[in-house]
């Protein structure tokens, strides 16, 4: 070599140098856990697609069509999603042996929206051990949202405690002399609403309060326990029961010709799935809060949001249900998920993934105007919000203020 | 062949081939996942269980369609003291094993009188009303109610690595269940082979001539229904203790079910077929979920029905019919017969 | 009073419903001598055949009689084809193919037709002259339809010669063959019968219940008990037994233990029952001789 080109071997050596530093893997910005790679991101889903519950599996088949639909338009930041979604029958100890072959076998790099609080109360300690995700878990519960004691799981709808709150708050604004009886399902999810409605009422629950009543999802119907609650002369009726049982109580409400003042539990509160069943005209008057836009109510049907929930559902998936709100919800849980892994960028580690999910802030096309997603490393509880609406026998009108964080 | 035939006879060939089983046995859980350890473990557990119903159901001929309610109320025994008296999960067992022999003799004085079908009425009905029991309000300081009990999982006693894998917990409670299951069976083994047994088998057959050679049939029926619960109660502590957690929703009517299930596959009135009817129940639903994700149970069904078709006996019933053809055929001479 | 009375009435509205599956249960019974455990699945499945042609445009007479038509149908098929290699195995063999048959009905209903529930319309219009200040017109009318149902299938065993030869074939087979009556086909037509009451009461559950591929579910336990507390044998036993377990559970949920112990004073007052009368209410007393 001349000397001219020695002067200047040592700048581009060093350019050189700096060059595969920045690109080499060694000093690249892309972090991986088992799960991630460059092509693709692994993630568990535990589902009751079996079962006594399997009305909720089709929230897993609305989470994968939505999958689908972001790898059809190229994945996230380069990577395919891959949706590994289990059956546990809602049996708590099926949920453990699923847990532990995603998390063990197929090393998945979090588990998202499992469903039901016993399967995952069963998962709740081994989660945490293993120091995996328990993203955004599909049930209500009050506890999810601990980040102190389990600093790996988190919910993500307003909680059931919460939503009862609500209702108990409007019932002492608009009427405080109320006689109020209450049907619930006897598990966790009708526990925690009745304690959290009569947490709301405080002092005044035990005078407010009649009777409350519970019945097994087994049971054929819930006649005879409407009508006690009906005999007690109650003027106000907390209906805690899931969609098949509250369109029956509805129904049979109108039959009896009882007409208390009604407040319905978000989770039964779809159009298409209670109210019409029930008979539309059985429905006017009666109360819910609500945080999803419901894809029966004719309000919602418009508008560029409700235009690209339709095309997905036909493009991904054809089979579902439009009048099902779990394909809402399943729709709205994913793009969640979506956010928290655009935010994660190259960072794929599952600590990570904690943190991002713990910095959102946003607004989500399929929530209620008002309500929005927001959480941070002391707020565990990415929904807060729900409103309250009034059913007109067509559609839910909503009212007042927009309660919550 | 015939001479390897007759070797399998022979008592070296026994000693042999139990210690060579008990060394694949141990060697097992180091050559898997602890994942797989754990479905393992499941095994073992529903081995017991349907082991458990077998005794009651194919050796006694009583049917019971409730023994997913004694797997319950053991797995609960368990998981309270464990929890709520913080004792060592070790100890619980006998407690389970006691409560639910009491709760399987009660059981067993109704059904004295209810046969058949009557019986499986009864105990189906049984196996409802237990997980409603469970979550009583009066009762929910003990058993957690709807939210369940969640346990901890014991910790090996001694750590050591073996063909490069840790002596974790599921590997701990593998040679513990382990242990106690080869504990059930041998009990079991001896129960059945002998006058106990016999007794048994003779009220299922012929009641009425059981009765006339002088056999206490209700003393027997019920002990026997106890015994049945205790094995079963046995199985669902070590449940408990394994997956860590008991709720209500763990304990439908659908095990109770299964284990019947279980317990045909694996061959009525056979102590080594709860073994395989443990291994259908637990894989095959999982196998089938492989097959089919839109309709696994389906699956699942028509296996069942198919294995029915081959092994109406189950699968002791099969094997025990192959090994039959297998012997050497003894030839009888008809002139000295008579 | 007047709550009382209602529950009692009440209870006697969802007794019909158990009674009706009670029916078909009684009718297998006595067509083989075995208890379909997939009696509520296959009966589900058959609403959910109803609930496709009405939604296609078929009206509801039509599509309900061509339902009843598709079951008898089916279930002389599945008895023909899936429960003839069986026939000589021991009695708990059949019960695991009958579970075997529950699972794949329930899951197939769940692929094909979805897990959300589905309302299904009563051919008993809401104001019509069926209406009573104690019972709807829908629970009036599939009253009716039940009882119309058991005094065909009396008159049918009664007074048609197929109907003596079922029993026949049922009561004594070997006997049955040597005059000549073809058992397999009594036990095929047992089964097609049986699956033809269930989708009748499929039919006529579904508008109270609503149309899910678990709807027997719950149902299946209190079918059991209707048949079983009637007497086993008795299809009028089947009818009587849902009403005293309707009426029962509801007394016993509102008045007596309250709705969280239903389950277990029903299990003990089964249990008593038939502790004192161990062949049902109504059954024959089975006697062996020795």
């Amino acid at each position: 070599m001349t000397f001219k080109t020695w002067k200047l071997t040592g700048p581009l050596a060093a350019i050189g140098v700096a060059v595969a530093a920045l690109t080499s893997p060694a000093f690249a910005q892309k972090k991986y856990d088992t799960g991630a790679t460059d092509k693709e991101i692994k993630i568990g889903g535990i589902s009751p697609y079996s079962g006594p519950a399997s009305a909720y599996g089709a929230i897993g088949k609305a989470i994968g069509a939505y999958f689908d639909k972001v790898n059809a338009e190229g994945g996230i930041n380069g990577r395919k999603l891959n949706w590994i979604s289990l059956d546990d029958g809602y049996n708590p100890a099926k949920t453990v042996e699923q847990a532990r072959r995603l998390v063990e076998e197929d090393e998945v790099l979090f588990v998202f929206n499992t469903l039901g609080t016993p399967p995952n109360s069963a998962i709740h300690k081994y989660m945490n051990a293993k120091k995996v995700p328990q993203l955004f878990v599909a049930t209500g519960a009050t506890k999810w949202g601990d980040p102190k004691n389990f600093p790996w799981t988190m919910g993500w709808q307003p909680n059931y405690q919460s939503e009862s709150k609500v209702f108990a708050a409007h019932l002492l604004e608009t009427k405080p002399n109320a006689k109020v009886a209450i049907l619930y399902q006897n598990d966790d999810y009708g526990k925690d609403y009745v304690k959290g409605f009569e947490d709301g009422l405080g002092d005044k629950a035990k005078t407010m309060i009649l009777s409350k009543l519970s019945y097994e999802v087994t049971d054929p119907t819930v006649d005879s326990q409407l009508l006690s609650l009906k005999a007690t002369g109650a003027d106000t009726f907390f209906n805690v029961t899931t969609p098949k049982f509250a369109a029956m109580v509805i129904k049979k409400n109108a039959e009896l010709g009882w007409k208390p003042v009604h407040y319905l539990n978000s989770v039964s509160a779809s159009v298409g799935a209670v109210m019409v069943p029930a008979g539309p005209e059985n429905g006017v008057g009666i109360f819910t809060a609500n945080y999803l836009k419901d894809p029966t109510d004719p309000q919602f049907q418009k508008g560029k949001e409700w235009d690209d929930w339709l095309a997905w559902m036909k493009k991904y998936l054809p089979n579902g249900d439009l009048k099902d709100a779990n394909n809402v919800y399943g729709y709205t849980a994913a793009q969640g998920l979506v956010q928290v892994l655009k935010q994660a960028g190259d960072n794929l580690t599952r600590e990570n993934i904690m943190k991002q999910a713990a910095s959102l802030d946003m607004n989500l096309p399929m929530l209620l105007p008002g309500v929005n997603v927001k959480t941070g490393p002391d707020d565990f509880y990415p929904i807060e919000r729900e409103q309250l609406a009034k059913f007109d026998g067509k559609t839910w009108v909503l009212f007042g203020k927009v309660y919550g964080r | 062949m015939s001479t390897f035939i007759e070797y399998t006879k022979t008592k070296q060939f026994r000693w042999i081939s139990s210690a060579l089983l008990l060394v694949a046995l141990l060697i097992l859980p180091f050559l898997f996942k602890n994942y797989r350890v754990f479905q393992f473990n499941l095994v073992l557990v529903y081995a017991v269980a349907v082991l458990g119903l077998n005794m009651l159901t194919g050796f006694n001929g009583q049917i019971s369609l409730g023994h997913g309610a004694f797997f319950a109320v053991g797995a609960y025994v368990a998981a309270v003291l464990m929890d709520r008296a913080g004792m060592p999960y070790w100890s619980t067992l006998p407690f389970s094993a006691v409560v639910c022999f009491i709760v399987g003799w009660l059981m067993g004085f109704p059904a004295l009188r209810l046969g058949g079908h009557y019986l499986a009425l009864a105990t189906y009905a049984f196996a409802l009303a237990v997980p409603q029991l469970l979550k009583y309000k009066n009762i929910e300081g003990w058993t957690g109610g709807v939210q369940g009990i969640v346990l901890s999982k014991p910790e090996p006693p001694i750590s050591f690595s073996f063909l490069g894998q840790p002596f974790s917990a599921d590997r701990w409670l593998y040679v513990f269940t382990l242990a106690v299951a080869a504990l059930m069976f041998l009990l079991a083994w001896n129960l059945l082979r002998g006058r106990v047994g016999r007794a048994m088998i003779a009220i299922r057959d012929h009641p009425i001539a059981a009765t006339a050679m002088g056999i206490n049939l209700p003393v027997f029926k019920s002990v026997t229904f106890g015994v049945s619960a205790a094995f079963t109660g046995v199985a669902g502590a070590l449940g408990a203790i394994c997956v860590a957690f008991v709720s209500p929703d763990s304990f439908t009517v659908f095990l109770s079910i299964t284990f019947l299930v279980g317990v045909v596959v694996g061959g009525l009135a056979s102590i080594p077929g709860a073994i395989f009817g443990a291994i259908f129940i637990q894989f095959v639903p999982n196998v089938a979920e492989e097959i089919s994700k839109s309709a696994p149970w389906a699956i699942y069904g028509v296996v069942l029905i198919a294995i029915m078709y081959m092994m109406p006996s189950g699968v002791m019933g099969l094997l025990k019919k192959i090994w039959a053809g297998m012997q050497p055929a003894t030839r009888v001479d008809p002139v000295r017969k008579s | 009073m007047d709550a009382f009375l209602h529950q009692i009435f009440s209870g006697l509205a969802n007794g019909c419903i158990y009674g009706s599956v009670g029916l078909g249960l009684v009718m297998i019974y006595q067509a083989t001598h075995h208890i379909n455990f997939a009696q509520g699945e296959m009966a589900t499945f058959s609403t959910f055949i109803a609930w496709a042609l009405i939604q296609s445009g078929w009206p509801y007479w039509a599509a309900f009689f061509v339902t009843v038509a598709i079951s008898f149908i089916a279930g002389l098929v599945i008895q023909r084809i899936i429960l003839r290699p069986v026939e000589k195995s021991p009695v708990l063999t059949n019960v695991i193919v009958f579970i075997g048959l529950l699972v794949i009905f329930n899951s197939m209903a769940g692929w094909i037709f979805d897990h959300t529930i589905k309302s299904f319309p009563s051919p008993f219009a809401q104001k019509g002259m069926l209406v009573t200040p104690w019972f709807s017109a829908h629970e009036v009318g599939s009253a009716l339809v039940m009882l119309a149902v058991l005094f065909a299938l009396y008159a049918f065993f009664r007074f048609t010669p197929i109907g003596l030869a079922m029993r026949a074939a049922a009561q004594n087979p070997d006997s049955a063959r040597l005059v000549g009556i073809r058992v397999s086909w009594m036990l095929a037509m047992g089964w097609g019968l049986a699956a033809a009451i269930g989708s009748v009461a499929g039919m006529m559950v579904a508008p109270v219940v609503f149309l899910d591929p678990n709807m027997m579910g719950g149902i299946l336990l209190y079918g059991f008990a209707a048949a079983l507390l009637g007497g086993i044998d008795n299809p009028g036993g089947a009818v009587i037994g849902g009403f005293i377990v309707g009426v029962l559970e509801n007394l016993l949920g509102a008045y007596v233990i309250g709705t969280e112990l239903k389950l277990s004073v029903a299990l003990v007052l089964i249990v008593g029952t038939l502790t004192l009368k161990p062949d049902g209410l109504f059954g024959k007393q089975v006697v062996t001789r020795v």
